[in-house]
């Protein structure tokens, strides 16, 4: 059990580190565009522990938005976690009852994911606890730090800063698209309706602008080149 | 709008959408349509928030194309995710010295 822990712990650490540096990013944007507190970027981190959400969570606030625009805006970018769930659902340990299902479902994030379903063994909980604690906790102060910083940083550092998020996404999205045509595909679609949201239709609000160029995106990316395994498509 | 409100819808949503099939679907999903959908969402989510937004960041367009550009060239050569947001960050800081 313990064993376990630790070893989950120690496959966490390259995502522990990763995560700081991005909610270093993270925590100065919440500071400097939605003008939160240091605890209360650092509650957003703790009870949601996902990039691309928490941005977009963050603009919502920022802009006064309102709830369905929350609500349908976490579905649409979170939504890849079902997958996700559900791929990581079929290779659990049977020592995994519905309790630790609960529990462990809160950190499936996309690096977690990918490094879990590298694994050779069935995953137990103890495994999964380690992982998730470890990156939950870079996570979390990475976001307090960067949220700190951005109060006393000067504005030409925290500004460069505040890029460092979309750079990830870059780093996310630009090698799968360079192998295969669907993502690059759905990729320059998702961007040309976005841009075109934001220059024709400015009345149509950021967050409403993400959602349906996403969807309509992946929908004709779907239609035009479908993907031929749950697992393959998964584990990209 | 009360900010507990914002972050609780936030957190809840973002839970069930993990929570719900980890726990309780045990099956594979079979349209591939579907499967295709899913498959592609985060890639096209991701496009949609950088594009046209990342030349907003920095308050000066030409820094932001900067970093993007530096993204842009390291992500296609694949280099690590910190590596690639934190070249975007630095490009975008040392052209804001020099403008």
């Amino acid at each position: 059990m313990k064993s376990r822990f630790l070893r989950g712990m120690s496959h966490g650490i390259p995502i522990c580190l990763g995560y700081l540096s991005v909610s270093f990013g993270l925590g100065i944007l919440a500071v400097n565009k939605a003008g939160l507190s240091v605890f209360q970027a650092s509650v957003i981190s703790a009870l949601n522990l996902t990039s691309a959400g928490q941005k977009a969570g963050i603009d919502v606030i920022a802009a006064s938005g309102s709830i369905i625009e929350m609500i349908l805006l976490q579905l649409t970018i979170n939504i890849r976690y079902s997958l996700m769930a559900l791929s990581l659902s079929q290779k659990l340990d049977k020592c995994f009852t519905t309790p630790h299902r609960l529990l462990a479902s809160y950190g499936i994030t996309d690096e977690i994911f990918a490094v879990c379903s590298a694994q050779k063994e069935p995953l137990t909980p103890a495994y999964m606890y380690g992982m998730i604690f470890i990156s939950a906790a870079g996570w979390i102060i990475g976001t307090a730090l960067g949220a700190a910083a951005g109060e006393l940083l000067p504005a030409s550092v925290s500004m460069a800063m505040e890029i460092v998020l979309y750079g990830m996404f870059i780093a996310i999205v630009i090698p799968p698209a360079k192998k295969q045509h669907g993502v690059l595909f759905a990729a320059v679609i998702a961007a040309a309706l976005s841009v075109m949201f934001r220059y024709a239709l400015p009345v149509v609000s950021e967050g409403f602008a993400i959602i349906i160029s996403a969807i309509a995106a992946s929908m004709l990316a779907a239609l035009i080149f479908p993907v031929r395994d749950l697992e393959e498509g998964a584990a990209q | 709008m009360s900010l507990a409100i914002y972050i609780t819808v936030m957190a809840g949503v973002t839970y069930l959408i993990r929570m719900l099939p980890f726990t309780f679907f045990r099956k594979k999903i079979k349209s591939r349509f579907f499967r295709s959908f899913l498959y592609y969402i985060p890639y096209a989510v991701l496009s949609a928030m950088t594009i046209p937004a990342i030349f907003y960041t920095t308050h000066n367009m030409w820094t932001a194309a900067a970093g993007t550009a530096v993204a842009l060239l390291l992500a296609f050569f694949e280099m690590p995710l910190i590596v690639v947001a934190l070249a975007a960050s630095g490009a975008a800081f040392l052209l804001s010295l020099f403008i």
